[in-house]
């Protein structure tokens, strides 16, 4: 009883919120006679998202390719990285201010630099830019998963004369999982940011950064708005997607049991 | 043979040689026979748990001599002649109830109907067969202690050694896991080094009760309990709980503890009540 009042109060009360924001948005815009170049209506955004829905999810797929790609590549990099770092103290140390450094820059403003390096015709540095995004806190994360080993493990291991690899196979590697899922649910939407925003700085014609650039370019403002909810529909997706990984039952990560 | 001896044992933490460490255990003398059960009780900072630790080879001392069933430490640990359990029950939150029993079986290579042949036997033992299947986090903290001593269990040790694996329970837990590692010592006939601070539950539990004190951590009596086998105690249950044999053997342990915080040896208490039954 109380456990569907539970669940039916969490999806209620942000559909609630939800709904509220939308009919205050399209009251206020109307009321106010807003011009639709600062902002235009829900009801029109709609209309123009209705209307184009083929393009919009054209572009959204290009896009998200390109994010799922980076997220692929920078992913399994990290990992690799990772597990070097984690196994070899000095590869890690060495490596510590390249990583800092990576995470303080935004990334997409080496877009331009790519786009000249692997040609502005190829998706290659929308790619680059979104692997490069994803890599920090996947490393991160999993780098800190693999150094926690709870004291009363290691001393079980010990006691029962583990080999090296048994210890990593049965502690280390099982106990990092949660860390690295918490790293890929960060990493998941950075892909899609970075891949979008690299539109911005060139390449070829396609994607929802460009759509959006050209839409406001063309003074069509309701479209240009349907492609950033293009936009936050890829977001959703891929977040979903990295929080539904963690959640199989083979995954053992086990999302209480850590954070 | 006997399960461990260890003559003029010492730990000194901190910079080596000594001068200006934390000497943790020292000059410490103890046999534990072949299927004794043996607890040292002592304040915090005795170095019980440290002298515990260099038993199992997870520390090494910095003087004397320790061997277990006649190796050395090292030795025994590579043999497996000890199963060990914590404070903390420390189960592998991402394994269910069997495969942690099993782990240690895993590690040396037992075949997977070997090992839940095995896994079934101990779990019966411990009286866990319905949460097989079970994940630790679904466990009390009873349970889950059970778990990890069936697991120490695993692969038949001679010796079991244990941390205050009862410290963090509620008091009536406590009592019913007592029993039933009077049992299992009773089934299994493995020696037990038992660290606790818990009077009663030392008396309770052993054939002998090791005193400790700290600063510098050392043995100050060594008392013989003398209530019956482990099997005797264990079918006697409450009834031995409130014996006034067993409150004599309290007081002794108590008497010896605080003479031993008060810088007195306690052999040396005169007319201070029960007698030392060191004989050692």
């Amino acid at each position: 009883m109380s456990r569907v009042r539970e669940g039916a109060l969490a999806v209620g009360a942000p559909a609630v919120v939800g709904v509220a924001a939308v009919v205050l948005w399209q009251a206020t815009v109307t009321g106010l006679g807003i011009a639709a170049y600062v902002v235009p209506a829900p009801a029109d955004i709609a209309t123009e998202l209705a209307a184009n829905l083929q393009v919009v999810a054209t572009a959204a797929f290009g896009t998200a390719r390109n994010a799922a790609l980076g997220l692929l590549v920078g992913t399994v990099a990290a990992l690799v990285a990772a597990g070097v770092s984690a196994a070899w103290r000095l590869a890690a140390d060495a490596a510590n201010p390249l990583v800092t450094a990576t995470a303080v820059v935004p990334i997409v403003c080496l877009a331009p630099v790519f786009y000249t390096m692997f040609g502005t015709d190829a998706q290659t540095a929308r790619v680059v830019v979104a692997a490069i995004a994803v890599f920090v806190p996947v490393y991160v994360n999993t780098l800190r998963g693999l150094r926690t080993v709870a004291p009363v493990h290691r001393d079980l291991l010990r006691a029962h004369a583990a080999t090296p690899w048994q210890a990593t196979r049965h502690v280390t590697l099982p106990g990092a999982l949660p860390f690295f899922f918490t790293g890929l649910r960060v990493a998941s939407s950075l892909a899609v940011i970075s891949a979008l925003v690299a539109e911005y700085f060139g390449g070829p014609v396609d994607g929802l950064g460009k759509a959006i650039t050209s839409a406001v370019a063309s003074s069509r403002y309701a479209l240009a708005w349907a492609y950033v909810v293009g936009a936050v529909v890829t977001g959703l997706v891929f977040y979903a997607v990295t929080t539904l990984l963690e959640r199989l039952p083979d995954a053992g990560g086990s999302p209480s049991a850590r954070r | 043979m006997s399960a461990v001896v260890a003559t003029g044992v010492g730990r000194v933490f901190g910079p080596a040689g000594g001068a200006g460490g934390t000497v943790a255990l020292s000059d410490v003398d103890l046999t534990v026979a072949a299927g004794e059960l043996v607890s040292l009780i002592g304040p915090s900072g005795c170095g019980k748990s440290t002298l515990l630790r260099l038993v199992a080879d997870l520390d090494t001392p910095t003087s004397g001599s320790l061997t277990v069933f006649g190796k050395t430490p090292a030795r025994a640990r590579a043999d497996q002649d000890y199963g060990i359990a914590f404070q903390q029950a420390g189960l592998l939150p991402w394994r269910s109830v069997q495969a942690n029993v099993e782990l240690p079986l895993q590690l040396h290579g037992a075949s997977r109907a070997e090992r839940a042949a095995r896994a079934a036997e101990l779990l019966a033992l411990v009286g866990l067969t319905d949460f097989a299947g079970h994940r630790p986090d679904q466990l009390s903290g009873g349970m889950q202690q059970r778990v990890a001593i069936a697991r120490a269990l695993a692969r038949w040790p001679r010796l079991l050694l244990m941390d205050e694996p009862f410290g963090a329970l509620d008091e009536m837990t406590r009592e019913r896991l007592q029993d039933e590692l009077l049992k299992i010592r009773a089934e299994t006939g493995a020696a037990v080094v038992f660290v606790t601070h818990s009077i009663p539950e030392a008396v309770y539990l052993s054939d002998r009760v090791v005193v400790m004190t700290p600063r510098p951590g050392r043995v100050v009596a060594d008392l013989e309990i003398a209530l019956g086998s482990p099997a005797e105690r264990a079918a006697r249950g409450i009834a031995l709980r409130e014996d006034p044999a067993f409150f004599e053997r309290v007081s002794t342990v108590r008497e010896a503890l605080h003479a031993g915080e008060a810088g007195l040896p306690a052999r040396d208490r005169g007319a201070a009540g029960a007698p030392d039954r060191a004989g050692r």
